[in-house]
């Protein structure tokens, strides 16, 4: 692996059922994420997936490209446009640094209406996982 | 840019646009849509009095040795991972851990009720609430794993309030963010960092918003657009528009054209000058093309140019006649003026070709969500 490598893009559908489970798996149970009614009364055209699951699924394209010796050392992403239901999220990703074990990666989550999230995160692979 | 476009003006106060997950879990709820607008400008305390009020509270406890709801635990971590889709063996068997992403996971309060946060970090979001800031989303989440945490681990926390931004402009609303840092610890030991930003802003008023769905907004509810900043020194460019005149400044010592407006010549340094009539006649020296954050006044897709006048000089206007994405460098384009309300009148720029297909390019085929 070396600075400059193209992850392959994950896609992401965005239905119901994911920004419901990710809203109760993380314990956020803010009304937004689950009642559209109560999301249109608060001026959001619909439920949207909330950061806790955006965090969880930027960390899993991570892991499921470097496989499970590979461990997450930083996560940190900014959100943009939200994640509403029906919509598609790609996940791209590219290598920006490599240091002894260690990858940074610049991720980026593009939906319909924009960039649903930015970020970079930073990995460590055993010395065998074959970082130059 | 004095006698610039308001659009142009407009655009510099996206650039922060948070448009996302509320706040720190359940500890602030969300308010219904009203005017919270109006209330937050009419909290008549000067902004820079109220700014320092809330700086008070940078380095102040957010929440002090709290301890997590569960311990970590086999089956959170499980309805987690089938949530996310995420199979990563590292998460299952007698070795798991859980994901790292999970960090904050085990600090929510979840619906059993909550404890509030500390006094001062209660303090703060009711100072924000109370000038009608009463909305919250999450913008920013940094996590630092030090130490994977397994089932068993007992995880307390601690928070402290580590910035409130000046007051901010964005696609919400307006308002301050707010960020705190978390350290998450299992007994002495820092297992993870956890640092978090929200937006508490004033929301725009239910009809300042872009309308679910794909129906297009009528076009009465539209809000206003920006006002141009008008000044002594470029009151007559603004004068002139209002009669559908466009005029340049001539600098009467040597006759050099400039805009936008200003009070000397660049050429000679005169401070006397007069103006000539814009016959009209220019191209697109250069454009872009507004797509995505969209605020309430625009409908982007939408070309802004910058435009060179037959007479030289140069301005920032919306190219309309042509379809957002076939404006060109070099695209011939007269001068236009329209009036988007009673007050507001601006020159825009008609593709010389096609004029038939204006309002395609303006209104564009993108619809709001």
């Amino acid at each position: 692996m070396n600075t400059g490598d193209e992850l392959p893009p994950l896609e992401i559908p965005i239905t119901r059922t994911l920004i419901v489970a990710g809203a109760i798996a993380s314990r956020d149970y803010q009304d937004v994420h689950h009642d559209p009614e109560l999301a249109r009364q608060k001026g959001s055209p619909d439920i949207f997936m909330n950061i806790l699951t955006t965090n969880g699924l930027v960390g899993r394209y991570i892991t499921d490209h470097f496989g499970p010796t590979a461990e997450l050392r930083k996560v940190a992403i900014r959100l943009g446009a939200p994640n509403y239901p029906g919509d598609t999220m790609v996940l791209t990703g590219r290598v920006e640094a490599v240091d002894g074990d260690t990858a940074t990666v610049r991720v980026v989550g593009a939906n319909g209406i924009g960039k649903h999230v930015t970020g970079t995160v930073t990995v460590t692979l055993p010395p065998s996982e074959g970082l130059t | 840019m004095g006698t610039g476009s308001a659009f142009a003006v407009y655009q510099k106060c996206q650039c922060e646009a948070p448009w996302g997950d509320e706040g720190e879990g359940a500890t602030v709820s969300y308010e219904p849509v009203v005017s919270h607008e109006a209330k937050a400008e009419a909290a008549a305390e000067p902004g820079d009095v109220f700014e320092t009020r809330l700086k008070v509270y940078e380095g102040q406890r957010a929440a002090v040795s709290r301890v997590g709801k569960d311990p970590v635990n086999a089956p959170m971590i499980r309805h987690w991972c089938e949530a996310m889709g995420d199979t990563n063996p590292a998460y299952s068997g007698p070795d798991a851990i859980a994901p790292p992403t999970m960090l904050q996971a085990w600090t929510m309060s979840g619906l059993s009720g909550h404890t509030r946060g500390t006094h001062a970090y209660d303090e703060l979001l009711g100072l924000l609430d109370d000038a009608g800031y009463t909305s919250v989303v999450a913008t920013d989440c940094e996590q630092e794993y030090l130490r994977p945490l397994r089932p068993g681990d007992e995880i307390t926390y601690d928070s402290v309030i580590e910035s409130v931004s000046a007051k901010k402009t964005t696609k919400l609303g307006t308002g301050y963010f707010v960020t705190t840092r978390m350290d998450i610890r299992v007994g002495p030991d820092l297992a993870g960092t956890h640092r978090f930003r929200i937006l508490k802003y004033a929301p725009l008023r239910r009809a300042d918003r872009p309308a679910a769905g794909p129906a297009r907004r009528d076009q009465s509810q539209k809000p206003s657009r920006p006002r141009p900043v008008i000044n002594r020194d470029n009151a007559e460019f603004w004068e002139g528009v209002q009669r559908h005149r466009l005029l340049i400044q001539r600098c009467t010592g040597c006759g050099t054209l400039r805009h936008p407006w200003l009070p000397g010549c660049n050429a000679c340094g005169g401070l006397d000058w007069d103006t000539v009539e814009a016959s009209g006649e220019g191209t697109v020296y250069s454009y872009v093309v507004m797509h995505h954050p969209p605020f309430p006044a625009f409908d982007p897709p939408y070309a802004v140019g910058l435009i060179e006048l037959a007479e030289g000089v140069r301005m920032i206007g919306n190219v309309l006649g042509v379809p957002y994405d076939k404006v060109r460098i070099g695209l011939p384009v007269r001068l236009e003026f329209r009036e988007y309300d009673e007050e507001l009148v601006l020159p825009i720029w008609c593709a010389q070709e096609g004029a038939a297909q204006e309002g395609a390019a303006q209104e564009g085929l993108y619809e709001h969500r």
